[in-house]
This record gives C-alpha cells, structure tokens and sequence, in this order.
C-alpha cells in the first residue's frame, strides 16, 4: 500500500514511515522542550525569579496558569501522532476522542438524532452532541485548541521579532533609520485595523499561514512603538555607555545589551496580545476569511452555528462549545497577563 | 490653529501618499487580473474576449505605470470609480449608507460613552471595597466574549426570547430606535470591559492629586469631588481616547450592520468582502485612513479647547 507520508522508497517503506512520523512528531515536541527550558532558565535570573515568586501567591494567575497550560497540552496532543495502518496521519487527540460519523443534529448525551423527519439511531454516546453533518462536536471544540494555539503562537513568532528589531533599531540609531521606521508605522496604523487585515487576507488568500502573516504583518505596530520609546530612555543609560567604551559594536549594544531589559514589556505585550489574536479568529470566520473549510476553528465553529438557534429544536450545543472555549481561554490569557504585569513590573499596577 | 490645522493637512499627504502605496502593491501587484476577471464575471467558463472585455472596461489591462498614475489620481481626487463587482458608482452606494452608519454608530457610541463613564465614577467611588474589585473582574469577563457570540446572543436573548425587539432590518425616521436597540446593548456590553478599566485607572490617577486634596479640605463632599472636580480634569485623557474614532462611525460597523442588515457602509464593505470586489474595499481602506487622519486632527483640537495648559503651536 503506498502511504502519503513516504519520504524514502517503496522497500524502505517501513523505515520512512517511522522516519517521517518522527520528523513530524519532532517539531511540536522541539517547540514543547524550548517553552520549558526558557521558564525554567528565565527562573534563575533574579528579576524573573522574583515575579514567579509573585505570581505563585496570586491564586487568580495559578489557575489562568493551569488552564493555559490545559489547552497547550490539548494542543501539543494534537500535533503529536503517528501513520495508521492505512497509512492516514492521526493524533493522539483523534486516536482518543474521535467517535464514529452520525447523520445529522444530536443533542448531548443523547440516543437518536434530533430534527430528522424520521429519528436515527446514534453509533456512539457524544458529550457535546453532533453537528449538522454528524461530526462529533466535543472532538471538534479539542481540534479547535491547536488551531487557536498556532494562530496566537505562530501570529507572535512573525510580529515580535519584526516589532522588536525596527523598534530597537529606530530608538537606537534616530534621525533618518528613525524618520523611516516611524513613517512605515504610522502609514500601517492609520488604515482602520479590520481593512488592512481583510485586504491582506484577500490578497494572500484563506489559511492557516496566510493568517498569520496577515495577522503578524498588521500587529506589529503597538510593540514596536513601545521597544523604541523604551530603546530611547536605555540609548544614553550609563551599561549602555560603559559597553562601548568598551569597543563594543552597535549590533552586539542593541540586542545584547539592550534587548535583555525590554523582555518584560515584551512578555507583557505578547500575554495580552495572544487573546486578541485568538477573538480576531472569530471575527475574521464571520467575514468568511478565516482558516478555511479544511482546518477545525472555533471561529468556523460560531461561524456555522449562526443560524442554528433560530431552529426549532434549538440546537444550542456548538455555539456554546465552540465560544465557552475561546471564553475560557481568552479570559486565562487576560487574567494571567495583568497578574504577570503586576508581577513584573509593580509601577504598572492598574 | 487654522496653522496648526493646514501643516497637520500637510502631514497627511505623506500618509495618504503610503496608503495609496500600499493597497496598489496589494491590489495590482499581488493578484493576478485574470483570476479577478473569472471571479467577478457572472459566466461559469468565461471565453477570454469576456475576460479581455471585462479587464478593459475595469482598467485592468492598462501597463502597471498607466494603472499606478490612474490609481493615484483616483484616490487622491476621490473619484472612486464603479464597483468591480456590480459596476455600480461607488459614490452613489456609500452616499446612500452614510446616513444609518453614521445613526447607529453615533447612537452605539454616545450610550456606551455615556455608560462607561457613569460606571467608571461609580466604580472609582467605590475604589478598594468588594464592589471594585468585582467590578473590575466582571470587566475582564465581559473583554474575553467574543462579538460574534455577543451579535448571535444577543439577537436570540433579546429578539428571540425577550421579543423585545425586531430580529434584524432597518427603516429611516424614528422607528429605527427599534432596529438600533439591540446593537446598541451590545455595543455597549463588547466595550465597557477595557474602557471602564481605563477610565478608572485615569480617574484614580486625578483622585490623588493636590487640588482634590483642597477640595475636600474645604469641605466638598465626595460625589461633588468626584463629578465635579475630577471628571473635569479626567475629561482630558477619555477625551484623547474617544474622539479619534468619531469620524470612523460613517464608515460604519463591519460585523453589526451585516449581522443585523442595517444598509450602511459597514454592510456595503462586508458584501464587497463575500465578492472580493478590490475596488470598494481599496475606497475603503483609503477613505478610512483619511477620516482617521481628521479624528487624530479633532483629538489634538478638542484637547487644546479642553485643556487651556495645551497650546497647539
């Protein structure tokens, strides 16, 4: 049988199976292992070992904490698999929590399908019920998390390093790199956030990467603001003249020297950006410019259940999944953001 | 301030220069003509002399120079030409949108402004007691709905079960109180979270200044301090912080006129999205950029009139 996946030739088709299967189970393990390493290295510098020692006593930023780190793991889950016998790609998330095709509407928990002229009988029991083509709608919520999670993460992975570099950059150098950076800004912030998004998104066209560049190109603009004011007040400080009176060049002074101490506004602004990005999923599915038909979202979630309250049953159970969820981890993401804020910096206390 | 108005006019030019920039890098660079020409065209194989026809009636077909110095002139004179997908005046369709636009957004704006400074007061009141705290909390709640679950909750809630108002539609004259009802609600309930918790971050920060001090020593009670002294000099930062966006209500609400069928500009924006028709949206984008451009000028204004310490020079 001739898998998908092979990446070697047809005797080796065992040995490239397993090959690929770990090229691809490497990536989010890799990103998983890096998450970790930088908290538990982050922790024994003194600044960051201080505000971990704040956010433990805040019981409010424990469970934001806990609940994120829920969601990652569904998340991590789902991009961690292996080829079945029939040589599809599954995740553990689907090799757990996928329950056979129905027909059509169920209620949670129920025994026959719900709206039918003539009432089915259901294949399995569905915590959250079945959607209209009978997918299982609890499995769709858990396949939504890893899509949140790419947008938030991979939306933060384009803007960051592009907000910090011109924001550095021009706080550092001023005068005309200054002039341009600002001008490029400005331009960019002056068109209205949701038509500068949807014109990018019409010309990249619909999916998950194009997203999040889209995303990443139109949200860069607030970090960079705030890392080249703060560059300014670090441009003159006395480690900054010390550095290079010790011959130190303007590359290894900027993000070396300077960039350590912009990583708590850095931390801050991306905390409490990440659960913007995940709303602006929604949004942009209602616009029917989100991630497309083929990828699971919550937004295409709410998106295909807007009609359903008006139906007679009212089918309830996937607007509520899919917006308790995004709610959920929306809300962990606000709470815990302002506690590490507190945190880290106390002058910023609201 | 007619100087200090004409060189801001001077410094939109640049901006207005980039903008128009960009949407022709985005709309006549990125994307292929042909594929625009197939998507817009009502024929399910059209021949290419209906491609070619369609590519010249919309410009298209002109050598990218020709094309930049037409785009240019047309965003710049405002002359924004037909839609690619209706062939309809663009002007004609936003003249007739502007109006319930800008009535439900101004209706949307004034309540939430009104609520979320009243709420802000009351909260900073009450500053450091349960109440506060709750408050605060209740704010992070209503921040992480999203707006979509808050149109499609709030349509059913209200309309469905309340049958407080109609589902969704649209008349001019008074009765459209009726239809703006329930997306002024939601209006309200999808921003009070972020603005409250920022007018009473500005709000505390007065409460500790010198001269509430000496208002109080003089005998003043709290509630006259409070609204009378401090809202005045609070006033300043909400003022920055609301007056940008009021020329951005005639382009209207993206998600709530299309959600609840209001026939404004917000609506004529989402449908040119569902038919990917470039040319509204490259209206749009450039329009708002100049009524952004005049909200920050009215900001910087506004502020010089409330704040006589301001002088704009």
């Amino acid at each position: 049988m001739l898998s998908p996946t092979r990446v070697c030739d047809w005797n080796n088709m065992q040995f490239s199976a397993t090959f690929s299967n770990l090229l691809n189970n490497a990536l989010p393990c890799g990103i998983v292992a890096l998450v970790l390493i930088a908290i538990v290295r982050a922790g024994r510098t003194p600044l960051w070992a201080e505000a971990y020692r704040r956010l433990r006593r805040n019981r409010v930023a424990v469970i934001s904490l806990i609940v994120i780190a829920l969601y990652a793991s569904v998340a991590a889950l789902d991009s961690v698999g292996w080829t079945n016998a029939d040589g599809a790609w599954t995740s553990v998330i689907d090799r757990v929590f996928q329950k056979p095709q129905e027909r059509y509407y169920s209620a949670p928990f129920a025994f026959m399908t719900v709206g039918e002229p003539k009432p089915h009988r259901l294949n399995a029991r569905h915590i959250l019920g079945t959607d209209a083509i009978g997918n299982d709608v609890f499995y769709q919520t858990l396949k939504g998390c890893r899509t949140a999670m790419i947008i938030g993460g991979m939306t933060l992975l384009i803007s960051t390093p592009l907000a910090l570099f011109f924001g550095i950059v021009a706080g550092y150098f001023g005068k005309r790199v200054d002039d341009a950076v600002q001008y490029v800004y400005t331009v960019l912030n002056s068109i209205p956030d949701i038509l500068l998004l949807v014109s990018m998104l019409l010309v990249l066209g619909q999916g998950l990467w194009q997203l999040c560049v889209a995303l990443g190109i139109t949200s860069w603009v607030g970090l960079c603001r705030l890392s080249r004011a703060e560059t300014l007040k670090h441009r003159d400080r006395e480690y900054v003249r010390a550095a290079r009176a010790l011959g130190a060049g303007h590359g290894r002074i900027m993000f070396r020297h300077i960039l350590p101490n912009l990583l708590p506004i850095v931390i801050i602004t991306t905390t409490l950006g990440f659960s913007g990005l995940v709303m602006t999923e929604a949004i942009l599915s209602y616009l029917q410019l989100g991630v497309g038909e083929g990828t699971g979202s919550w937004g295409n979630m709410i998106d295909g259940a807007r009609l359903e309250l008006a139906r007679e049953p009212i089918i309830w159970w996937s607007l509520f999944a899919a917006s308790t969820a995004m709610f959920v981890l929306v809300l962990a993401f606000n709470l815990f953001g302002d506690a590490l804020r507190d945190a880290i910096d106390p002058r910023l206390r609201s | 301030m007619l100087r200090y108005v004409i060189r801001r006019i001077l410094y939109a030019v640049p901006i207005l220069i980039g903008v128009s920039l960009l949407t022709f890098l985005l709309f006549y660079c990125t994307v292929s003509p042909e594929g625009m020409a197939r998507r817009n065209l009502s024929a399910k194989n059209p021949t290419p002399q209906q491609i070619q026809g369609w590519l010249h009636e919309h410009g298209y077909d002109k050598p990218r120079s020709e094309q930049f110095k037409k785009h240019m002139r047309e965003l710049f004179l405002l002359r924004f030409g037909n839609s690619d997908a209706s062939g309809e005046p663009i002007w004609d369709r936003l003249r007739v949108g502007i109006g319930p636009s800008f009535l439900v957004g101004s209706l949307i704006f004034l309540a939430a402004l009104l609520t979320d400074i009243s709420l802000s007061l009351y909260v900073a009141y009450y500053r450091g007691t349960y109440l506060d705290y709750w408050a605060t909390f209740l704010g992070v709640l209503f921040m992480s709905i999203n707006y979509v679950v808050y149109m499609i909750g709030g349509q059913w809630i209200v309309s469905k079960l309340l049958r407080l108002a109609p589902l969704a539609g649209y008349e001019s004259g008074p009765t459209a109180l009726k239809f703006v009802f329930v997306p002024m609600i939601i209006g309200v309930l999808a921003g009070i979270g972020s603005t409250v918790r920022f007018y009473r971050t500005v709000i505390l920060e007065e409460i500790n200044q010198d001269y509430v001090r000496t208002a109080r020593a003089k005998g003043v009670g709290e509630q006259q301090v409070l609204f009378r002294h401090v809202l005045k000099n609070a006033a300043i930062p909400i003022l920055t912080s609301t007056v940008t966006s009021i020329p951005l209500l005639l382009l209207g609400g993206l998600l709530t006129e299309s959600f609840f069928n209001i026939p404004g500009v917000g609506s004529m924006t989402f449908d040119a999205i569902q038919s990917q028709d470039f040319a509204v949206i490259r209206a749009m984008v450039f329009l708002g950029t100049i009524l952004y451009i005049i909200g920050l000028t009215l900001t910087d204004i506004s502020y010089a009139i409330a704040d006589p310490r301001v002088r704009l020079e």
